[in-house]
């Protein structure tokens, strides 16, 4: 199992939630996120006074899913968040040790 | 209301006239009152239904007007913090009105006019009474209101005052402090300011140095700005001030409240007409229109100097023009209010950014920037644009020729200004030296939502 963290651009949540669920996902988690990478921030001004913006706001898709699912996930959420300009985004994979379900108590592949 | 207006006699007013001022019908002392000849004084309906209804605009404009306002304005964990000190302010500043402060602003004269005296302390003479069997209420001199109606809408101004000052020592007042503080200045400073410039005899509002102050430019605006300007220096800066980030948290907020103060300064300038009359209609015209005048402006300004015009500006620029119009809706016409407005935009613009960048004082949500400036141009203003064609035959301004009422409007406001630093400079060293005047640096760090009323605004669950 692996869990794949993508930071995306706001507008384009729907256009990935939609593509993962054509694809079967099931399930995921969606949170506001801010941060930087390449992107650069921007100066906000308030009565004169100016403040540099570092951190950018963006939404962080968690999803879970089995190892012979990760590259086609990867797949839909590049081509559905790309816009080609700088601040597209990151997707973070990393492996998972278990899945819990709380409810049933199911564990690993049963539980995602 | 058909019943107390009939039963507002001559006879009733007899017993009462001791403690009314009828000192506009005679040149008699209020003490010489029983020698004069019963006024018959008619409750006026109009009048009164504007002025009950003006007293709650007012009222409106410090909370949710000036609260969201600041609220917006502050960093999150002090939003509850601001909003406090103003519902707290309408507490304590309406119980301290209602007990001496009428008394003390409208009571006659007592130390040689400097102050009013104990004419209505505990709201003596105001209330309803019965006499034979019918209730009725005394009036307030010859103005066709209920005395009650003139005190509640005065002390909706009362109130307001000193809530803005709170936008000068935002985030770190310790709020036992402010109450005490609030309090005093309301007594000390308030209350002579409003004598001197509103009550029958006050000396700026008849005789040599009469100047035109119509809704409260200097006992309002510049009375709090100034105070507001000292108390950011006193307390001294927010911690990390200049180094961290403090932008507006929610200025969302602060347009919803600006549109509040906007709708609320109608009761304020409008109301202080004393009555539903041509003076109240124009006062509500020039008012709006200058505020309308100070947005373009400030947003303007912003526009052309930083290539955004920001909301923040507009909202600001609104306030900035509703200020400088304050003491001049009852002697300028609306065209000229439009003007003021928009001096006030470019004016307040300027000091906000340049001027307190470059003095480097911390006067966290611009109450000096906006009221303390716009107030001061307002009432300079008022002298340049005064017209006998709104104010009455007496009535002229520098235009006119008349630099003798520009001379008493400057007067006016180094009167307003010296009296709120003296006054302000005292009472912060009292309040200083009984409680303190700001929160320790942990509870500044923590926000006082947390540290002074245990609360969060925003809780997660």
């Amino acid at each position: 199992m692996k869990k794949l963290e993508a930071i995306i651009r706001h507008f384009k949540l729907e256009d990935v939630k939609n593509g993962l669920s054509e694809a079967g996902i099931q399930g995921m988690t969606v949170s506001e996120v801010r941060g930087f990478g390449r992107q650069k921030g921007h100066k906000e001004t308030y009565r004169g006074a100016e403040y540099t913006v570092d951190f950018l706001p963006k939404v962080k898709i968690e999803v879970v899913v089995a190892d012979d699912l990760v590259d086609k996930v990867v797949e839909i959420i590049t081509n559905s968040a790309r816009t080609g300009q700088i601040g597209d985004g990151k997707i973070f994979i990393t492996a998972l040790a278990d899945v819990v379900r709380i409810r049933t108590g199911e564990t690993g592949a049963e539980a995602i | 209301m058909r019943r107390i207006t009939a039963l507002v006699m001559c006879t009733l007013f007899a017993c009462l006239s001791t403690n009314l001022l009828v000192a506009g019908e005679t040149d008699s002392t209020l003490s010489e009152a029983p020698e004069i000849a019963p006024v018959r004084a008619e409750l006026n309906g109009a009048d009164t239904t504007w002025m009950l209804v003006s007293s709650a605009l007012v009222l409106m404009m410090t909370a949710p007007g000036l609260a969201l306002f600041y609220g917006g304005l502050v960093r999150k964990k002090n939003i509850l913090g601001v909003m406090m000190q103003c519902i707290f302010l309408m507490g304590i500043m309406s119980v301290t009105w209602a007990l001496w402060g009428f008394s003390l602003a409208f009571g006659s004269d007592v130390l040689g006019g400097f102050v009013g005296g104990g004419d209505y302390l505990l709201m003596k003479g105001l209330l309803l009474e019965l006499s034979g069997d019918e209730v009725v209420a005394p009036m307030w001199g010859d103005s066709g209101l209920p005395a009650m109606v003139f005190m509640v809408f005065q002390g909706m101004f009362f109130i307001i005052t000193p809530a803005l000052i709170c936008g000068a020592y935002a985030e770190r007042m310790k709020f036992s402090s402010m109450v005490l503080f609030s309090i005093l200045w309301g007594t000390v400073v308030y209350c002579p300011l409003a004598h001197w410039v509103w009550s029958d005899n006050g000396w700026l509002f008849t005789g040599k140095y009469e100047a035109y102050d119509f809704a409260g430019g200097t006992v309002v605006h510049i009375s709090s700005g100034v105070s507001a300007l000292l108390c950011a220096i006193m307390l001294g800066a927010r911690r990390g001030f200049g180094t961290e980030p403090m932008p507006p948290h929610n200025l969302t907020y602060t347009c919803i409240g600006t549109a509040l103060l906007w709708v609320g300064w109608f009761g304020f300038n409008a109301g202080s007409a004393g009555g539903a009359n041509a003076a109240a209609a124009n006062a509500f015209v020039a008012t709006h229109l200058a505020a309308a005048a100070g947005v373009i402006a400030w947003a303007c300004m912003e526009w052309g100097t930083r290539g955004k015009p920001s909301i923040l500006g507009a909202c600001s620029g609104a306030v900035a023009g509703l200020v400088c119009i304050t003491p001049a809706c009852g002697v300028v016409n609306p065209l000229s209010g439009m003007i003021l407005g928009f001096a006030a935009g470019v004016f307040c613009f300027y000091a906000c950014t340049n001027l307190k960048s470059k003095f480097g004082y911390d006067d966290s949500l611009d109450a000096f920037g906006v009221h303390g400036m716009g107030g001061a141009l307002g009432a300079l203003l008022t002298g340049v644009f005064a017209s006998s064609a709104v104010g009455g035959p007496e009535v002229s301004g520098l235009i006119d020729g008349n630099v003798n009422q520009f001379i008493n409007q400057v007067i006016s406001v180094f009167a307003a200004g010296a009296w709120a630093l003296v006054g302000s400079f005292v009472l912060l060293k009292i309040v200083d030296a009984l409680l303190g005047l700001r929160v320790s640096e942990d509870d500044e760090i923590k926000g006082l939502d947390l540290s002074q009323h245990g609360e969060e605004g925003y809780i997660f669950l």
